[in-house]
C-alpha cells in the first residue's frame, strides 16, 4: 500500500522501551494514519473556506489574472441585497423548503404501510427507492422530456382526460419551480422511506403489544407511540432535507437553467452562473458566503433545537 | 377489528394493492424510458402510449448512442476508470484515518477530528469558486486526476467506518501490539477485516455517488473526450435536440451499471444509508 513508509517508524521507537519515545511514536503513528486525510480536507475543504470569505470581499473577474483583483470591502454584500436576481433566488429556496414536509409526510406514510402492513417488502423498498439511486441528469432529462408541455406524455394524458389547457410545466414560470418540487419530491421518497423504515424497527415491538391488549385503535397506536418515538429520526431528515434543499442544482442546470426568467433559480445555480458564465468570481464568493451562513444557522439550529424538541 | 389475531390478511392484500398502483408512479418513468428507447422515433409521442413498441428500432438506437457522433463507449470508460479509482483511493484514505482517529491514542486526535467533521457541514458548492481557482493553477484542471482527487478525501467516509472501528475491542489492538505487531500491521491483518461489511458498504455507496456525480464534471472538465456518463448524457441531450428515442436510450445506458450495482449490493446499499443516514 501507499502508506508502507509508516512500518519503520512505528515499529523502530517502542524497541527503545522509553515512554516519551513509546508515546511519540502513537502521535507519529496517528498522525500518519489520519494525514492522507488530513492534507486531502486541507487543501480541498478548509482553504477554499478561508479564500471564499477573503473573495467576498475583492471585486475580481477571473480571465484578469490577480492584477486586477481590487479590495471593495463589504461591497459585495450590499450589492446582493439589491440585486433581485439573488433575492428571487434566496425566495426560490424558501418555497423549495416546502417540499421537505411534503416527502417526509409521504414517505413516512409509505415506510409505517410497507414495514407492517404489505407483502413483498423487498419490491417496494426497491421500487420507491429506483428515482434515488438512479442518475439525476438521466431522471432530470426522462421528466423534461413527460413534462414536454405540447406533446409530453403527461400533458397528454390530461388532455384526454378531459383538462383542455394543462399547465405547460417546467416552460411556464409560474409552474416551473412547482414542477422541479414535484419531482425532488419523487426523488427523495426513496431515501426518507429506507430511514423511517429502519427507524420503525427500533421501536420496540413490545409497546404495540401492550396498546393492542389496552384496546388502542390504529390511530392511537399511531399518534401514542409510533408518531412520537420517530421523532428523531423525522428531525434527522428535516434537517438533511432542509441542507440539502440549500444544495439543489443538478436538477435545475439540466432542465430549466434557473429559468424561465429566472422562476427557478436558486443560490447555488445563482452562485454559479455568476462565478462560471459571469466569472465574477468575487460577488460569487459573497453568494457562497451567504449560502455558507444559511447553512451553518440551520446546523446551530439544529444543534439547539435536538435537546428540546426530541423525544427519545 | 382490535388485536392483532383478529387482523385479517385481507387487510394486507389491500395495502400491497394499493401500494403497488402507487409504486407504478415511481416506475412508469423508468419504463416509458426503456420502452421509447427502443422505438423510432417517429412512435415517440404517439398518444396512447404505446407501451409495447409497433416497430422495433432498438438495435440502431443503441449502436448510434454506443458508437455515433458521441460515442457512448467512451463516456463508459471514463466514468468506470473515475469511479473505480476514486472509490479505491477513498476507501484507502478514510479506513486509514478512521482507524487513526479510533484505534490510535495520540495528542490532538479529538481536536483534529472535530475539525475533520466540521468540514462536512460546508456545502459543496460554496467552495467550488476557490477549488476551481486551486486546479487552474496546479494542473489539475480538465484532467480524470483531478475529479478523482476532489472525490477522494469524504469526510463521510471516515465518520462512518469510525464507528466500525470503534466497535472492535481495544484489547485486539493491545494484544497485536504485545505481539510486536505495528500500527500499520495491526491495521491492515486485524482491523480491516472486521470491517468489511462497512467498508463494502462505502465503497458501493461512493461508487454510485460518483458515477452519478454531474456537479464536478461539469466544473473541472472542459475536453469532450473527457466527460463522463452524467455530462455527456447532457450535452448528447442538448445537441440530438428531438432525438428522443436516442436520448432515452442514452438514459436507460446511464442507469444500468448502477442498477446492476445496486441489485448486487442492495442489502448493503439500503443498510448502509439506513445505519448512517447519510447522503451524497
Amino acid at each position: 500500500m501507499e502508506n508502507s513508509a509508516v512500518t519503520p517508524k512505528t515499529d523502530a521507537k517502542p524497541a527503545r522501551g522509553n515512554w516519551m519515545n513509546l508515546k511519540n511514536s502513537e502521535t507519529l503513528a496517528g498522525l500518519l494514519f489520519v494525514s492522507p486525510m488530513l492534507i486531502g480536507v486541507t487543501v480541498l475543504v478548509l482553504l477554499p473556506i478561508l479564500a471564499i470569505f477573503a473573495l467576498s470581499f475583492a471585486d475580481w473577474n477571473f480571465v484578469q489574472g490577480w492584477d486586477g483583483l481590487k479590495w471593495i470591502g463589504f461591497d459585495n454584500f450590499g450589492k446582493l441585497l439589491d440585486d433581485h436576481a439573488f433575492i428571487r433566488s434566496v425566495r426560490n429556496n424558501m418555497i423549495f423548503l416546502l417540499a421537505v414536509p411534503v416527502y417526509m409526510l409521504v414517505s413516512m406514510v409509505l415506510a409505517i404501510l410497507i414495514d407492517r402492513y404489505v407483502y413483498w417488502k423487498g419490491f417496494f423498498k426497491v421500487a420507491y427507492f429506483m428515482p434515488y439511486i438512479s442518475s439525476i441528469v438521466a431522471v432530470a432529462i426522462v421528466w423534461q422530456v413527460l413534462f414536454q408541455p405540447s406533446y409530453g406524455p403527461i400533458n397528454e394524458m390530461l388532455k384526454a382526460i378531459g383538462i383542455a389547457n394543462p399547465p405547460k410545466w417546467i416552460a411556464d414560470p409560474k409552474f416551473a419551480l412547482y414542477s422541479i418540487m414535484m419531482i425532488t419530491v419523487w426523488v427523495s421518497i426513496g431515501f426518507n422511506l429506507i430511514i423511517y423504515i429502519a427507524g420503525l424497527q427500533s421501536i420496540p415491538r413490545d409497546l404495540y403489544e401492550a396498546a393492542d391488549i389496552d384496546g388502542a385503535n390504529a390511530w392511537v397506536k399511531f399518534a401514542r407511540i409510533t408518531f412520537p418515538l420517530l421523532s428523531p429520526t423525522s428531525f434527522f431528515l428535516l434537517v438533511t432535507g432542509i441542507i440539502s434543499s440549500f444544495k439543489v442544482f443538478d436538477i435545475i442546470a439540466v432542465m430549466t437553467q434557473g429559468g424561465p426568467i429566472g422562476s427557478t433559480s436558486m443560490m447555488v445555480w445563482y452562485l454559479y452562473e455568476q462565478a462560471f458564465n459571469n466569472l465574477k468570481i468575487g460577488y460569487a464568493s459573497s453568494v457562497s458566503v451567504v449560502l455558507f451562513a444559511f447553512v451553518m444557522i440551520i446546523t446551530a439550529g439544529q444543534w439547539i433545537a435536538q435537546k428540546k424538541w426530541v423525544n427519545y | 377489528m382490535r388485536g392483532i389475531a383478529m387482523k385479517p390478511d385481507w387487510r394486507k392484500v389491500a395495502v400491497t394493492a394499493l401500494l403497488f398502483v402507487v409504486s407504478i408512479l415511481f416506475l412508469l418513468p423508468f419504463i416509458w424510458m426503456l420502452v421509447t428507447s427502443f422505438k423510432i422515433e417517429k412512435d415517440v409521442f404517439v398518444y396512447p402510449i404505446q407501451w409495447i413498441p409497433k416497430q422495433w428500432n432498438a438495435i440502431a438506437n443503441y449502436k448510434e448512442v454506443w458508437f455515433g457522433d458521441y460515442p457512448f463507449y467512451v463516456y463508459y470508460l471514463n466514468s468506470i476508470k473515475v469511479a473505480v479509482i476514486t472509490t479505491l483511493i477513498s476507501c484507502t484514505t478514510a479506513s486509514l484515518a478512521a482507524y487513526g482517529f479510533s484505534k490510535v491514542r495520540f495528542k490532538g486526535s479529538k481536536a483534529l477530528f472535530v475539525i475533520v467533521l466540521a468540514t462536512y457541514m460546508v456545502p459543496n458548492q460554496a467552495i467550488l469558486v476557490p477549488q476551481f481557482i486551486l486546479y487552474r493553477n496546479i494542473g489539475l484542471f480538465d484532467s480524470h486526476l483531478g475529479l478523482i482527487i476532489i472525490g477522494s478525501f469524504s469526510v463521510l467516509g471516515t465518520f462512518m467506518l469510525r464507528q466500525f472501528f470503534m466497535g472492535i475491542h481495544q484489547e485486539y489492538i493491545e494484544s497485536a501490539k504485545v505481539d510486536g505487531a505495528g500500527h500499520l500491521r495491526t491495521f491492515w491483518s486485524i482491523a480491516m477485516p472486521l470491517v468489511k461489511p462497512a467498508v463494502a458498504t462505502y465503497a458501493i455507496l461512493r461508487f454510485i455517488w460518483t458515477w452519478n456525480d454531474y456537479q464536478n464534471p461539469l466544473i473541472f472538465l472542459r475536453t469532450d473526450k473527457l466527460y463522463t456518463i452524467p455530462l455527456a448524457m447532457q450535452k448528447f441531450t442538448s445537441m440530438s435536440g428531438e432525438f428522443y428515442s436516442l436520448i432515452m436510450a442514452g438514459a436507460v445506458s446511464a442507469i444500468i451499471p448502477l442498477l446492476i450495482v445496486f441489485i448486487v449490493g442492495q442489502k448493503n446499499v439500503i443498510e448502509g444509508i439506513a445505519l448512517g443516514g447519510v447522503k451524497g
